[in-house]
């Protein structure tokens, strides 16, 4: 018989699992950036204070996040803190919690990087003109920061919907694990289905992140 | 003319930790005058007038406009400055607002003025400077003397009392500098108190009432322009002024 691996998208309910891991991925990626953005806004303000004991402190933790690969970072959320706390966190709560982490301090990184863009001469002038600092922070600053995030927090949001795939690693059924089940569930009967299937879970990839990098593109050319 | 005091420094001394950049500087402005700060690079011009509208903190004296002390970081201070306009070399404008907003911004928020007054304000305003056409273009979208000219108008609609210039034409390419100056030529002939610091001597020496040489954080001059620029009495000065003037066969 000649080896169609394209069936085995289409048998059972093969196609709808994989859209189910996806949705797995998906909801962790949103969560974890729901959470990471507000909290980002809140270390990158903190990163630009003077202070040198924050700075050292948002140093260490930002140099810790980066130097670290993800990896790494979940296995020890998912089995170091169970084995040193007794903690027993869900590999999803894991999962997100590592995210998390990583995506504040991206987006802190971001936030500070915005802040301290915007020239002193633009707060001179604002000071010139009589406004206080909080009117020269909502009219001036913010403006400016907002714009230029827009698009870097977007490409920071594909990133992670990225990286997010790592969960697999520690049990979560997204959609690269659903896919590898297919596979080898049809090994001997569809040699060829691999294709296909990483075929179909480089779309659905492609799919979600396409469009959040078009907008993003996009939103750089107008406020850039 | 009557001569009310509108601006005071008594005795100002300003350190940046401890370098002094300004030692003992005592300076009267009148209502209506005009006065150039002339003065070698690093000489402290630009400190003294960021010190006039409390952008620099002061070491010691005191600075009094229309007899309020003006004091960096106080809580009066911005109520001070919006007595005092400020147009920098660099224009700054504000890149994420168009020509209208930029010049708008400060008198709807911090005066509060009805944005439909503050708009009439910016209209004759604009006008005067040949920009109303481009009310509606962005900062980067207009020449360096436009914005520099945006940017006047800007710290005017304030109403201010006193104007400050720093070196507002440095950066402009030598065909954009007379439009700039020509505004604030005009602006001299209405009446407007000014602080002037430039580079140009030509226009100094016709704007001018007075002429401030500044050496080393130190007024070594204080004359009318024609006395200062025919006969100017220290050597710093004379050097400074000769540093103008181009001579084909002193050049070796
Ligand atoms: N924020 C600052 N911190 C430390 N030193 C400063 C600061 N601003 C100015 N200075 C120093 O103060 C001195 C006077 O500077 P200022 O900018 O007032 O000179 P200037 O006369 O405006 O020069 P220029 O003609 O080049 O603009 C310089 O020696 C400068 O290095
Ligand atoms: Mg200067």
């Amino acid at each position: 018989m000649q080896d169609s691996g394209i069936n085995v998208l289409f048998m059972g309910s093969n196609f709808l699992r994989l859209l189910e891991g996806l949705c797995v991925t998906l909801r962790i990626s949103l969560i974890s950036v729901i959470l990471s953005i507000p909290l980002g806004i809140f270390f990158g303000i903190f990163m630009t204070l003077k202070n040198p004991f924050s700075k050292a402190i948002s140093r260490i933790y930002l140099e810790f996040i980066r130097i670290m690969p993800q990896l790494v970072l979940l296995f020890i959320a998912y089995f170091g803190v169970t084995r040193a706390f007794g903690w027993s966190l869900s590999a999803d709560v894991s999962a997100t919690v590592v995210f998390v982490l990583w995506g504040t301090a991206e987006m802190g990184d971001l936030v500070r990087g915005a802040l301290i863009s915007i020239p002193k001469n633009q707060y001179d002038s604002a000071f010139a003109l009589g406004m206080t600092k909080a009117q020269t922070f909502i009219h001036i600053v913010v403006p400016q920061t907002f714009r230029r995030l827009i698009p870097l927090t977007i490409n920071l949001t594909t990133r992670m919907i990225k990286t997010t795939s790592l969960v697999v690693l520690i049990g979560i059924t997204e959609v690269l694990k659903v896919g590898k089940q297919i596979i080898d569930a049809n090994r001997f009967e569809y040699p060829s289905a691999a294709l296909w299937v990483y075929g179909v879970i480089f779309l659905l990839y492609f799919l979600a992140c396409w469009p959040i990098s078009v907008m993003a593109k996009k939103l750089e050319k107008r406020w850039g | 003319m009557e001569n009310k005091v509108q601006l005071k420094i008594n005795n100002l001394r300003k350190r940046f930790g401890t370098e002094v950049v300004l030692d003992g500087i005592n300076l009267t402005v009148n209502k209506g005058e005009v006065v150039v700060v002339l003065g070698p690079s690093g000489c402290g011009k630009s400190t003294l007038l960021r010190c006039m509208n409390g952008l620099e903190a002061i070491s010691e004296g005191e600075i009094l406009l229309d007899g309020e002390k003006i004091t960096a970081g106080s809580k009066e201070i911005t109520k001070l400055r919006q007595k005092i306009g400020m147009v920098f070399q660099s224009y700054d404008l504000f890149p994420h607002k168009n020509i209208l907003d930029n010049v708008t911004l400060a008198p709807i928020k911090v005066q509060k003025i009805p944005r439909k007054e503050a708009e009439e304000r910016a209209e004759k305003l604009l006008r005067r400077v040949g920009l109303w056409k481009k009310r509606k273009a962005f900062p980067r979208e207009l020449s360096g003397g436009q914005k520099q000219r945006a940017a006047i108008v800007r710290a005017l609609c304030m109403n201010p009392e006193v104007m400050l210039f720093d070196e507002v034409t440095a950066a402009l390419d030598p065909q954009m500098v007379r439009e700039v100056l020509n505004v604030m030529l005009e602006l001299a002939e209405g009446g407007m108190t000014m602080v002037i610091v430039t580079h140009e001597m030509q226009f100094a020496r016709a704007v001018a009432d007075k002429i401030i040489f500044l050496e080393k954080g130190k007024i070594t001059e204080e004359a009318e322009p024609e006395e200062f620029f025919t006969n100017p009495k220290t050597e710093t000065a004379k050097e400074f002024l000769q540093s103008f003037v181009y001579e084909k066969h002193k050049i070796q």
